[in-house]
């Protein structure tokens, strides 16, 4: 049995053709049909994200089946196939294995640790899975998938680093406060990403947000948006006594908030810590804020630094995953090299069963005259003669079997029983 | 049978502080659990030495610094479970189960002294004294330890620095309500060790106060602690000044405790509660 991987993604591809190829599998129904009509494809998977298709298929004759997938993938008339051909990578059983793995796990992705992707293909595998398109290996493969990702996740910090700026704002709040909840944000200025820190801490259970504009209007559309309040920016300093998060970034020329106007309101404030995030440039807040005891402030800079540090903490991360993701590789292939010991079990069995039809057929024709309770205790005694004797070399098949030698005691036993016939005369010693 | 006891004691310490310290450094939160349960054998034992002591010899053991070692340890470790079951923060733990490991080290480092103790300590009052002082310095000491955590952290956050400490300590408002909470507990402890002190003393000297070192010491810490209290209550004094205060009164407390014995003669100086045959 082998397993087939073809597909492209984020590095191979450009995003238009990402784009056509994840559109055209929107019909995931209609695809299995067809692609499952080839007796080669025996198991099928298809997932698409905006960063990648591919398809994954169990098939006895590999050469045969990584054309029919080709030629599925180039047969939508938007795609022209030099385009195709360029962008597509193949994998083959343990890269091909590994390669889920790793997608699965979030090591392949865009931003590596992103928690997105092992929905996606859970969701994949139950479409195909309602098309019959998957069989006992790719159950298997894809089941262990999941799990191999549960336990990236569990046992590698890949995710736990805030990779972007505005999320770094929130971790560090959490540093602070230790739960957000029933704090007050006050956002200053409208801007992306001081909305995004915003929707983010909303996210994070923030009770009250405030919002303060030069001009009211933005800032009460702003507060409808995140059920808030808005007040005009000359309410700013007033704010403070009841603010725990203040988010700025107005496209102020000078400070906003000096460090006497912040020092003077902190005895008011019982001293309660203030988290002040500035991401404007230039400053909106005066950095000698961060002096003054219980207020932390931090701008832009010190944020990306944050998101740096991160970044190279995930990758570090990212190193023990590969090979947590290698080890697990391993096993499953060691469970796929078991499987080869079947077919050779099963036309063993097909074998005896055949000897003793025909044995039967012959000698209840010379006898004659049976009544059927003798019939069925003749039946009877060959099949148990035969599966008794069959019993030991079947249990030195499964126990014997070596991963790493594995064709070696699977030829003795079909030359032993003779179990390729046309194939006898040609073979040769492998020592 | 004691001396076995300890060993047991010393070893389930030792243990669960390799547990702890292997939690702070790779943050395995079954090391944690071991952590804890280990700390709890560990306490069983320690409470069947006292008990076993207590009972041989008739008064609580507490009449060489090394024994008193034996009860404090005994009241550290059961104040940070009785803090942990309420306000599980791990990584003092990985203080606390060393320093308990340290003072049974030291009981069985000091020499015991032998001699005929002083009938003093039968009193029923002085055992409650005694035990009141140490389980307030037991609270006290992981107000401190606390503080500790919360200096750290507050340095990371301030000077942007998201190393290895970051990661590991907890959230500053965490900290700053753990040092809180132990300072509510240890505070009335405490006083009602100072008070039942002096209630013995006008019992049996004749007088409240004595002016002896380790009471105007104990007096000193108990004042800054009700400073730090009063403030923290009326103008909610918190975070980098209360560490600093809550870690200042401990340093006090531990003179009080340590020092008072060793470099100043007084009433409280253990060698007073053994008289040489």
């Amino acid at each position: 049995m082998n397993l087939v991987l073809l597909g492209l993604n984020h590095k191979t591809a450009p995003v238009a053709l990402r784009e056509k190829l994840g559109g055209l599998l929107t019909d995931l129904g209609a695809a299995y049909q067809e692609l499952q009509s080839h007796p080669e494809l025996l198991e099928l998977v298809l997932y698409s994200t905006c960063n990648r298709v591919e398809g994954l298929c169990a098939t006895e004759d590999p050469e045969k089946a990584i054309g029919r997938m080709r030629a599925f993938f180039s047969n939508f008339p938007e795609v022209t196939p030099g385009e195709l051909d360029k962008s597509l990578y193949l994998h083959r059983d343990r890269e091909a294995v590994n390669h889920l793995f790793r997608v699965a796990a979030s090591l392949d992705s865009l931003v590596v640790g992103e928690p997105q992707i092992l929905g996606q293909i859970k969701e994949a595998y139950r479409q195909a899975a309602d098309s019959r398109a998957t069989g006992p290996i790719l159950n298997r493969l894809l089941h262990k998938t999941f799990s191999v990702a549960k336990r990236v996740r569990r046992e590698t910090g890949i995710g736990d680093h805030a990779v972007s700026i505005s999320y770094a704002a929130v971790t560090l709040g959490r540093k602070i406060f230790g739960d957000l909840a029933g704090k007050t944000a006050v956002l200053v200025g409208a801007g992306e990403m001081g909305e995004l820190a915003l929707e983010h801490l909303k996210s994070d259970g923030v009770g009250r947000i405030i919002i303060a504009n030069r001009t009211l209007e933005r800032g009460l559309q702003l507060a409808q948006r995140f059920g808030g309040e808005a007040v005009s920016l000359e309410e700013l300093a007033g704010q403070l006594l009841f603010a725990d998060i203040i988010i700025s970034s107005t496209g102020s020329s000078h400070y906003l908030l000096t460090r006497d106007q912040v020092k003077g309101v902190m005895r008011k404030r019982k001293h309660k810590p203030l988290f002040f995030i500035d991401i404007a440039v230039p400053r909106d807040l005066d950095p000698a804020i961060n002096e003054i005891d219980n207020v932390y402030l931090y701008n832009i800079d010190d944020l990306k630094e944050v998101v740096e540090f991160n970044w190279q903490r995930r990758h570090q991360e990212a190193a023990k995953a590969e090979r947590l993701v290698a080890e697990e590789t391993l096993k499953f292939l060691e469970w796929l090299e078991t499987l080869a010991v079947y077919p050779t079990i099963i036309s063993l069995k097909e074998k005896a069963d055949r000897i003793c039809e025909a044995e039967l057929k012959k000698t209840l024709g010379h006898l004659g005259g049976l009544n059927p309770e003798q019939r069925q205790a003749l039946e009877v005694l060959t099949h148990s003669i035969v599966s008794k004797l069959l019993h030991d070399p079947i249990i030195f098949l499964k126990r014997q079997h070596q991963p790493s030698r594995p064709h070696r005691e699977l030829d003795l036993v079909r030359r032993l029983f003779n179990l390729d016939p046309e194939r006898n005369g040609e073979l040769t010693d492998e020592e | 049978m004691s001396s076995a006891l300890i060993y047991l004691t010393l070893i389930a310490y030792f243990g669960a502080t390799a547990l702890w310290l292997g939690f702070f450094l790779a943050q395995r939160e079954n090391f944690c659990r071991g952590g804890v349960w280990l700390l709890g054998l560990g306490l069983v034992f320690n409470t069947l030495v006292l008990i076993f002591l207590t009972w041989t010899v008739g008064y609580l053991p507490v009449a060489t610094f090394g024994q008193t070692l034996l009860v404090s340890a005994w009241a550290l470790v059961a104040a940070f479970l009785f803090l942990y079951w309420r306000f599980p923060i791990k990584v003092l733990g990985a203080l606390t189960a060393p320093l308990a490991a340290l003072m049974v080290s030291g009981t069985l480092l000091l020499a015991p002294g032998h001699g005929v103790v002083s009938p003093a300590l039968k009193s029923l009052w002085l055992t409650v004294h005694i035990i009141l002082a140490l389980l307030g310095n037991a609270a006290l000491t992981l107000a401190f330890l606390a503080g500790i955590f919360y200096l750290v952290q507050e340095r990371q956050l301030k000077n942007k620095n998201f190393g290895f400490f970051y990661r590991r300590l907890p959230s500053l408002e965490q900290l700053d309500a753990l040092n809180y909470w132990c300072l509510t507990i240890g505070f009335p402890l405490l006083t009602g060790g100072i008070i039942t002190g002096s209630l013995y003393a006008q019992h049996t000297l004749g007088s409240f106060w004595q002016w002896d070192p380790k009471e105007i010491l104990t007096l000193l810490a108990w004042l800054i602690y009700a400073v730090l209290l009063h403030e923290r209550l009326t103008v909610g004094w918190r975070g980098r000044r209360a560490a600093l205060l809550a870690i200042c009164g401990f340093v006090v407390l531990l003179a009080a405790f340590v020092g008072a014995n060793l470099w100043f003669s007084s009433f409280h100086n253990f060698a007073s509660f053994l008289k040489q045959p």
